[in-house]
């Protein structure tokens, strides 16, 4: 012990303040609220243990948590591919080696540091809005857009818009990967008479498929983590008709409007397995389609 | 098969020019070396008949297709890269295969050529592994194999032996003059490795600054460098380069070599008041049974086997490498006389042109 101590402080002592801030800010409030999801806990009251209750009425009665579950599931399978793929083609266009590219990457980029503000989505409001600036434009030229936050049926595509012109981080770690690509192997195929559109699928997309993979688990979570944009553009209510009740905006009324805080940790803690799970999921499948260069075998 | 004709290429980076006016003809059927120091243009130039990089200024014609702008994948050439270049996610079988299927081949056809192509490269083991598990001479192997499969017109080699250690490089040298031997193709080859040009090579190209020095055999560079820069490339060790003085030069020249003294050359015109003497180290004699002789001290002695390289301080300063045979015995320190036969030296002006002789020399 002792030597593992004289061997190892030196490490502690500068991880310390990270340790204090993991373990006080971090790993209390994450078990308290393990702990709070089998309670009833209003923040006025003591906590009442109630064993599996709230997961149990979760699963079984709350039909707003399925909702919830629906229009976020939705949100993900729609915005993710979309994203990577408005990312992928941003990447590919920069990568060409055009003039001033860093002014570029930082234009494309700035959406991703706006994207998830308030003041974004405050604008994106004032530019989806029944009269706002996208329908007035549309008028000129004689389209009746429709309301595209306050209409049930369009208001999610309208989200995943917003989350599209978010591509900025996945497209830098894309360009990174593209310029990782070893020239050659483009001259190689050019000789080996393959086609631009087969060398994107030949060599491109599988030389690229560890970052794409490490893109996709990245803007999975962070898709199912959306809430800022989603609270501002629905007025936190998630209206209109549910559309945009995204999961983590119901969990945020559940605790902070109806101070509802066990069931809130509970549902918490439910996001928190169904994002491991997809993060399994697609570690699980990446061995059938991610090519590692310097993977062992 | 087929040859390649370079006319009047030109080929600059916005100011920078890279090749200026090169005019070459490569035979149906030859193995043509390219060989210089890095950034004469080599790799450029065996770029530029690929397809990988326009040119500037000219005309490519392969057999009797000019194919300026015909896109590389339909000039039937191979290309095998200093890197290998092979898809690492790849398999062997789908790395050789890849191009043939770009072509829309048959499948049957398809793996006959890689069946064929895995026994003249003795790989039919490896044919399920990826690049990352094979050793650099089995991935070059497999990049020869990639370029047979596609039986091209021509083949175009990138330096491809340079990231090979010694002993690999000496033994694919073998396989692929053997190769080249079997096939009889055209065939093209970039290298920095003037031993690799000399053992390989039917004609070498020696090129410095996008300029073509000299074309020829390898026993013609070797015998009649035509300038100073080829005479120092090509022959390893290099060749010795000693100042001589033009002391007359009515008839012919009369030379005054510091340590060796004077001698004539006639036949020989030069404008020139001053000449360089090259002596390869094996034209060098251990002792006095040359015409013209000088002495000096052993400074260092390269014992190498079968042979031994004796590097000599003239009594000017002046070092000379002289070669011996290995049965011979030197020491640092030691008195030496060398001595060389004037004919068996070249001669180069002060442009650094060779200098022919008509007649034979005469020793002072």
């Amino acid at each position: 012990m002792k030597k593992f101590l004289q061997k190892n402080a030196p490490g502690y002592v500068f991880l310390a303040p990270w340790l204090v801030g993991f373990f006080f800010l971090a790993a209390g409030p994450i078990l308290a609220s393990l702990v709070l999801s089998f309670t009833k806990y209003d923040m006025i009251s003591p906590p009442q243990f109630v064993g599996l209750d709230q997961y149990i009425f979760m699963f079984e009665r709350d039909r707003r948590f399925y909702k919830a579950l629906q229009v976020t599931f939705s949100f993900v399978f729609l915005s993710v591919p979309a994203r990577l793929i408005v990312a992928l083609a941003i990447a590919m266009i920069l990568d060409k080696g055009i003039r001033a590219i860093g002014i570029y990457r930082a234009l494309y980029y700035l959406p991703s540091i706006l994207g998830s503000s308030i003041a974004v989505a405050i604008l994106w409001r004032q530019v989806f809005a029944g009269e706002g600036v996208l329908n007035t434009i549309l008028a000129q030229v004689g389209i009746d857009g429709p309301n595209w936050l306050a209409n049930p049926s369009v208001s999610l595509y309208t989200l995943v818009t917003l989350a599209m012109w978010q591509f900025g981080a996945p497209m830098l770690i894309f360009l990174a990967g593209l310029r990782s690509i070893p020239q050659d192997l483009y001259e190689a195929a050019e000789i080996d008479a393959a086609s631009k559109v087969r060398q994107f699928f030949a060599i491109t997309l599988p030389l690229l498929a560890p970052v794409i993979f490490f893109n996709l688990v990245l803007q999975m979570i962070d898709a199912f983590k959306t809430f800022n944009s989603v609270f501002i553009i629905s007025n936190g209510l998630g209206s209109p008709a549910d559309s945009l009740l995204f999961y983590t905006l119901y969990l945020f009324n559940e605790a902070f409007k109806f101070f509802r805080m066990g069931y809130a940790s509970a549902l918490a803690w439910v996001l928190l397995l169904i994002i491991a799970a997809f993060t399994f999921i697609a570690f699980m499948t990446s061995r059938y389609w991610v090519h590692y260069e310097n993977e062992r075998d | 098969m087929s040859g390649v004709s370079l006319k009047s290429i030109h080929k600059s980076y916005g100011t920078v020019k890279v090749i200026e006016d090169l005019n070459l003809e490569i035979h149906d059927g030859e193995f043509l070396v390219l060989v210089g120091p890095s950034g004469c243009g080599k790799s450029t130039l065996l770029r530029m008949i690929a397809g990988l990089e326009e040119i500037t200024d000219g005309t490519i014609s392969i057999g009797d297709r000019v194919v300026n702008d015909v896109p590389a994948s339909q000039r039937q050439l191979s290309m095998v890269f200093q890197s290998y270049a092979l898809y690492p996610h790849m398999s062997v079988r789908k790395n050789l295969a890849f191009g043939l299927q770009n072509l829309k081949m048959p499948r049957d056809e398809i793996e006959r050529r890689v069946a064929e192509a895995a026994q003249i490269l003795q790989i039919g083991e490896l044919m399920e592994r990826k690049p990352r598990q094979l050793s650099g001479g089995q991935k070059q192997r497999v990049a020869i194999g990639r370029a047979i499969v596609r039986e091209p017109q021509l083949f175009l080699f990138d330096e491809p032996l340079s990231n090979l250690d010694a002993e690999l490089r000496v033994q694919m040298r073998v396989e692929l003059a053997s190769l080249y031997n079997r096939l009889g193709t055209t065939m093209i080859y970039v290298t920095h490795d003037q031993v690799e040009a000399m053992t390989m090579a039917t004609r070498i190209v020696v090129m410095r600054l996008g300029v073509i020095e000299q074309v020829g055999t390898p026993y013609e560079l070797y015998s009649k460098p035509q300038n100073l820069f080829v005479a120092g490339f090509i022959g390893s060790p290099k060749i010795n380069m000693i100042k001589a003085d033009v002391v007359h030069s009515d008839k012919g020249v009369e030379l005054s070599l510091p340590d060796f003294g004077k001698f004539t050359q006639p036949g020989m015109q030069t404008s020139d008041g001053k000449m360089t003497v090259c002596v390869r180290p094996e034209t060098f004699k251990v002792g006095d049974t040359g015409a013209i002789k000088a002495s000096g001290t052993v400074k260092l002695v390269e014992y190498l086997g079968s042979e031994i390289f004796v590097h000599v301080a003239l009594k000017s300063g002046q070092s000379v490498l002289v070669h011996a045979s290995g049965n011979q015995h030197f020491h640092v320190g030691d008195d030496i006389t060398i001595s060389v036969d004037p004919d068996e030296a070249h001669y180069f002006d002060a442009a650094g042109l060779r200098v022919e002789r008509t007649e034979v020399g005469v020793a002072a």
